[in-house]
């Protein structure tokens, strides 16, 4: 008994030591922590900027979570995160919930392509009537005169087109829908655009990776997915018609091209729902971080601001590798300027 | 120990306040589970409010779930997770207690059996656990089922089931594409792959609480049904599975309430198109895969919508559950012929 009862002391005793130790190595590191939530699409980029950002600079712990685009601004509205994320950037309305505002950068790019399930035919061409009549559902077969006319030499199955959207509300499908939207009266009157749309044909799934899987497993598929998936994948993608009639395949040089033709007002909210360069990919897309205007630490304010400074001057060279589009440099010098709106409040501890 | 010297002695001050603390530890903790859900309910149905005020019960009869037009409705979503639902427990039933009598009767015993007699061992003492050990293996693996993770039921469904059934599934709709079931052609996810899928999920409960079932069936039961003659065939049918029909019915009630809540695997596999369809081979969608779909991105006022859909799908599978109960107290009293 003696012997148990002393056991039993000496382990309390040794638990409480531990706790004692881990507390007491918790405090000792003391160090400043930001939070982020939002966008999942940007959200390897983000970490890897993150994750190089606070491995070269001490006592820097930056958290990302890839909640999606809607999480990011109810993350922003409800203050429990430094920092938020959107695809869809964020509406008026939902700006002026946060007392104090708040300012959006556009971080990075990227384009959304067509991938599809054909077997046999690569370097497919899709005019501006032929993808709006495919989502509304009006293109039924691949073998269509609409989009015959632009493959000359392919053969092109009597299939039916098997059409897959998002069954998941997503960023994704608000550019795309965006875009759909700015080339078919139809498509802006129903479904028109949405996170979610009430598509009018078509099986949905879940994800970028759902979207890729169903593609590639139904003979006669055809999805939108974003390009740096699909780079990664190495996916077939559609080359499509833009605004000046040219069929132009999804490439960073392209979306670059679409994404020069921005014109950015103050809050650096601007959508390229339709570019009219000649060599531009027609569906590509800012990603905003949206930070608050005032922050009340003196020490989290100061690493927002260096960090955001890194992310867009050297972090864009990551971008490319990971299948993103690079800002061009007038919209990083905007985003190195726009960083200076954001200051330190009065009250600051 | 050296302590105890006496067996008998009246509880301790600390055995009594213990045992009170044990008591009161129990009751609080059922009381507990029952305020949980009780709690969970009120919860949703205060999120739920503003909608069920605004839609009413068009909610439950309209099929366009329109954000951009501001319809909602899950008429589709309760018609696939209903359609998906019973489906599912069709098959499931018919292979689950299938499985069970198989594992119970003994034909395992007799195949062992006689592949030993092809050695000539059938009698060393060696084998004489061999049958059951096997119906333990079996019945273990069939177990193992439940272990997996829905999600890979899902990958599993979208790699392997949908290229495996297509061929048939196209061939069915071209002869036969005047039967409605058949009335479209499975291009990925649909009705059947979803139903299949699901199926196997519940399987296993089916087959467990059925095969505890069958095995409590007192001996004698099937003894005088062999000796009054009848063949092994009338006594499974006639005898033992109406003995067993409380257990049985049990599990296939739980199999339902399982099947009516998946959630991952049939996201990824019933295609989430809101549209109500006959055909096996079309996509549909189900009450637990708009909920998982559509909640992340959801704004405020979806979210009560939601919260709407999440209440509808709690009161289906009560009803449910209660029908079940309702038929279970009518029927055993019939079924149970022999006590």
């Amino acid at each position: 008994m003696k012997t148990r009862r002393m056991s039993l002391t000496a382990s309390i005793v040794i638990i409480a030591a531990t706790f004692v130790a881990c507390s007491g190595n918790k405090t000792s590191s003391e160090g400043v922590k930001l939070q982020g939530a939002g966008a999942s699409f940007p959200a390897p980029l983000y970490q890897k900027w993150f994750k190089s950002y606070s491995a070269s600079h001490d006592g820097v712990q930056i958290d990302y979570q890839s909640i999606g685009s809607g999480g990011g601004v109810k993350s922003v509205i409800d203050k429990t995160v430094d920092f938020g994320a959107s695809d869809a950037a964020m509406s008026d309305e939902d700006m002026a919930k946060v007392d104090g505002g708040v300012q959006l950068l556009p971080m990075t790019a990227g384009c959304i392509v067509l991938t599809y399930n054909l077997k046999g035919v690569t370097g497919l061409k899709l005019s501006r009537a032929a993808y709006a009549g495919i989502f509304l559902g009006k293109v039924k077969k691949w073998n269509d005169p609409l989009i015959k006319k632009d493959n000359a030499g392919v053969t092109l199955p009597d299939q039916p087109i098997n059409v897959v959207v998002r069954a998941d509300g997503s960023g994704t499908t608000f550019v795309f829908t965006k875009h759909l939207s700015a080339i078919s009266p139809d498509f802006a009157k129903n479904p028109g655009v949405n996170k979610l749309p009430n598509w009018p044909t078509g099986t949905r799934s879940k994800g970028n990776e759902g979207v890729t899987a169903s593609v590639m497993m139904t003979p006669g598929a055809i999805g939108y997915i974003e390009y740096g998936y699909a780079k990664s994948q190495n996916l077939p993608m559609a080359s499509l018609e833009n605004k000046s009639g040219d069929f132009v395949e999804p490439s960073t040089s392209s979306a670059q091209a679409a994404l020069a033709t921005a014109q950015f007002p103050d809050n650096l909210i601007a959508w390229v729902s339709d570019p009219e360069a000649k060599d531009a990919y027609p569906i590509a897309t800012y990603t905003w971080l949206i930070c608050y205007k005032q922050y009340k630490d003196k020490a989290k304010f100061q690493l927002l601001q260096n960090l955001l400074t890194y992310c867009v001057t050297d972090g864009q060279n990551d971008s490319d590798a990971l299948g993103y589009i690079p800002l061009p440099q007038a919209v990083a010098d905007k985003d190195k300027a726009a960083i200076q709106n954001i200051t330190l409040a009065p009250n600051a501890t | 120990m050296a302590e105890a010297k006496t067996i008998s002695q009246a509880p301790s001050g600390l055995q009594r306040a213990s045992d009170r603390v044990f008591r009161g530890l129990c009751y609080s903790f059922a009381w507990l589970s029952v305020l949980a859900v009780v709690f969970i309910v009120l919860r949703i149905a205060f999120a739920a409010a503003p909608a069920v005020r605004q839609y009413g019960l068009g909610f439950l009869t309209t099929r366009t779930w329109d954000p951009n037009q501001d319809q909602y409705g899950i008429l589709p979503e309760i018609w696939g997770t209903m359609y998906t639902s019973v489906l599912a427990l069709g098959i499931g039933t018919a292979f689950g207690v299938a499985a069970a009598v198989f594992l119970s009767e003994g034909y395992l015993g007799e195949f062992a059996f006689s592949v030993l007699k092809v050695f000539h061992v059938e009698f060393h003492p060696f084998w004489g656990k061999l049958p059951e050990r096997l119906e333990q293996v079996l019945k273990n693996l069939i177990e193992l089922l439940a272990a997996i993770p829905s999600v890979v039921y899902g990958l599993w469904g979208l790699f392997v089931i949908i290229p495996l059934i297509r061929p048939a599934c196209n061939w069915l709709h071209l002869k036969m594409g005047w039967f409605a079931p058949f009335g479209t052609d499975l291009s990925g996810p649909g009705v059947l792959p979803a139903v299949l899928v699901l199926s196997i999920m519940i399987l296993p409960t089916i087959t467990a609480i059925s095969r505890d079932a069958l095995v409590s069936v007192p001996p004698k039961l099937r003894m005088a049904a062999y000796g009054l003659g009848a063949t092994p065939w009338e006594t499974i049918l006639a005898v033992i599975l109406p003995t067993a029909a409380r257990g049985i019915v049990g599990g296939i009630l739980l199999a339902f309430g399982r099947a009516l809540g998946e959630t991952m695997a049939l996201a990824m596999l019933v295609g989430n198109a809101n549209s109500i369809t006959i055909s096996l081979f079309s996509p549909a969608n189900t009450l637990a895969a708009l909920l998982a779909n559509t909640f992340p991105e959801a704004q405020a006022k979806e979210v009560g919508i939601l919260m709407y859909a999440a209440l509808v799908l709690l009161g289906i599978t009560l009803v449910v559950n209660m029908i079940g109960a309702f038929i279970l107290q009518r029927a055993s009293a019939g079924l149970e012929g022999a006590k």
